[in-house]
């Protein structure tokens, strides 16, 4: 789950490519949320950072990560244990590739499916397919529809186009979304015609042109953040504290610059000569590519697939920063 | 199963509209417990001094907020309780606006919205937005936590769409598309053909999450002491030269009926 948090966002989130008929397109996903840190954490009561280990309860003591095993609960208290490994098994085989198997009329698309958006920067030396699919769905008014997974989950996800950018959605599975008679819902019961127009007229009485982004903020955060800039300011309950206590500040990425970057980085192909552009080749990132690029500037999904290459135990828990150490 | 997880009215103009809260999302996702593999007992998380190596118990356990550079200030209890949203029961409508001036990339959970003591208030609001064709943004506070929301007719019933904070969503008017060297015309309209050819009602039910499923029959495989193997592949991005050809191909698979599940 750390990905979809949005870690690692300079390369994004996930590289494969997306396929429709036999055309294949290289991409980049990222995600088109930030993440906000509200800057609260738990600290001891002098205010130092806290933090999260794990304990045993039958031994009663502290266990590291590396002794920890995934469980399934069958029934209460009887587990069974999945082993990285296994999980990795059951992804199937094309579990680098979007295959828009089906186009559907984008206003077609039932709002309660929509989970999380994400945007698809061109991954290859070419933008060419990238923008015939863009352009092609663009024109028709559909997006495409596909499952994929991404580090242990399916997705099942809309492929949409705008303004020449492609756009991911990933979508609830129908029975993630309760229909009314899941909820026991009847239908509205009927009014008078009187009542509806009373009602009309209120409406009417609210009703004015666009959503103002302003509205959409977050009033609570700023409160919050005004409350501890006061305390500052009084001298009250300040702490001072390490750098690397502040792990989660560090992450704050310029989503924005990253993704600006990988739009426009493809460009004409010029310059770049690789195998990515013959057929048959590695794929979409060939993992055996000889030139080790810098590990850090991995995705965190990059990151995986090569621990997984080299079988380091451990490795679905890691964090990236701890993947790039365990890989260098 | 149908049980209401808040209540509120909607408010507006001379408008109130009780309604109960539904979750329209049910939980489906695999969960799994860390387990410490030697005893295979789940383990529990606790929150330790790290000068100590001491467990804070939860009683003690203070909220920080962190400020630029490596300034944290400690906020009381109270001061917290402070600056939490004032609970109400009023689920305030501002403004309806034309519908899909909202953008999708706003929504975040979907609420069912059924009649609470009052149908006839609940019914003719439905019927007047649904002829109005109109959507609603709404604010309420549920659970000491504000939302902001979108109200709409679905399927004859009420709906409200919680949606994410201005903060939260990339701006996209900043973002230019990727450029390049134009398609042909020849590459479009076999694009444009493909797309049609592959095109096809919208039937959540035709897509189903059959990772959940591999993952449920390999815990069933594993009681019963079976295993279950792995392959990899990748395909190759298709080349500008290729472009044309691939598209012909395609669009023939396509014609032929194989590609459409």
């Amino acid at each position: 789950m750390a990905e979809e948090r949005g870690g690692g966002v300079p390369g994004g989130l996930w590289s494969g490519s997306i396929s429709f008929g036999l055309v294949n397109v290289p991409v980049r996903l990222f995600p088109a949320y930030r993440t906000v840190p509200t800057g609260l954490r738990m600290v001891t009561p002098d205010g130092v950072p806290v933090e999260r280990r794990y304990w045993c309860p039958k031994d009663e003591r502290e266990v590291d990560r590396d002794e920890l095993v995934r469980g399934f609960e069958v029934e209460d208290g009887s587990f069974v244990v999945l082993t990285d490994e296994e999980l990795e098994g059951l992804e199937p085989r094309k579990s680098r590739e979007i295959d828009l198997r089906r186009f559907v009329e984008v206003a077609e698309l039932d709002r309660f499916h929509f989970d999380r958006a994400y945007i698809l920067a061109p991954a290859g030396d070419s933008t060419k397919a990238y923008r015939l699919l863009a352009a092609a769905m663009e024109e028709t008014g559909r997006a495409g529809i596909a499952t994929f997974v991404m580090r242990t989950r399916e997705y099942l996800v809309a492929i949409l186009a705008r303004d020449g950018i492609l756009w991911a959605e990933t979508l609830r599975f129908h029975d993630e979304v309760r229909a009314p008679a899941d909820v026991d819902l009847a239908e509205a019961p009927e009014a008078s015609s009187d009542a509806i127009e009373t009602m009309k007229k209120a409406v009417a009485a609210r009703s004015r042109g666009a959503i103002d982004r302003g509205e959409l903020k977050d009033t609570h955060a700023r409160k919050l953040e005004a409350l501890a800039r006061g305390k500052r300011r009084a001298g009250e309950g300040v702490v001072r504290i390490e750098e690397e206590d502040a792990s989660g500040g560090a992450e704050v990425i310029d989503l924005m610059a990253a993704l600006k970057r990988s739009l426009a980085a493809s460009g004409e192909g010029g310059g770049v000569r690789d195998a990515a552009g013959t057929r048959g080749g590695g794929g979409a990132r060939d993992r055996r590519d000889p030139v080790e690029p810098d590990l850090a500037s991995l995705t965190k999904d990059e990151l995986y697939q090569r621990a997984r290459d080299r079988d380091i135990p451990g490795r679905s828990r890691m964090t990236k920063s701890e993947l790039v150490r365990a890989l260098s | 199963m149908a049980r209401a997880v808040w209540k509120g009215v909607l408010r507006f103009a001379q408008a109130a509209v009780p309604v109960k809260l539904y979750s329209a999302v049910a939980d489906r996702g695999i969960h799994f417990r860390l387990l410490h593999a030697d005893d295979l007992v789940p383990v529990e998380q606790r929150y330790v001094d790290p000068r100590t190596g001491e467990q804070v118990p939860r009683a003690r356990l203070r909220r920080g907020y962190r400020l630029d550079g490596n300034t944290l200030v400690v906020l009381e209890q109270t001061e917290l309780e402070a600056v939490e949203p004032e609970s109400s029961r009023t689920i305030e409508v501002r403004r309806f606006v034309e519908p899909r001036a909202i953008d999708h990339r706003w929504y975040d959970r979907p609420y069912w919205l059924g009649p609470d003591r009052d149908p006839r208030s609940y019914g003719a609001l439905t019927a007047a937005l649904a002829d109005l064709g109109f959507e609603g943004v709404a604010r309420w506070v549920m659970r000491k936590r504000a939302y902001v929301g979108a109200l709409r007719v679905e399927r004859g019933r009420l709906a409200l769409i919680t949606l994410r904070s201005a903060d939260e969503v990339v701006e996209t008017g900043e973002l230019e598309a990727p450029t390049g060297r134009e398609p042909t015309g020849q590459e479009m309209e076999m694009a444009r053909r493909l797309v049609d050819a592959l095109s096809g009602d919208w039937e959540p039910a035709d897509w189903s999450d059959e990772h959940r499923e591999r993952v449920l029959e390999l815990v069933e495989a594993k009681q019963a002491g079976r295993t279950v193997r792995i392959e990899d592949y990748r395909s190759a991005p298709t080349a500008e030269s290729d472009l044309e050809q691939a598209l012909a191909a395609s669009l023939q698979a396509a014609r032929a009926g194989s590609a459409v599940a």
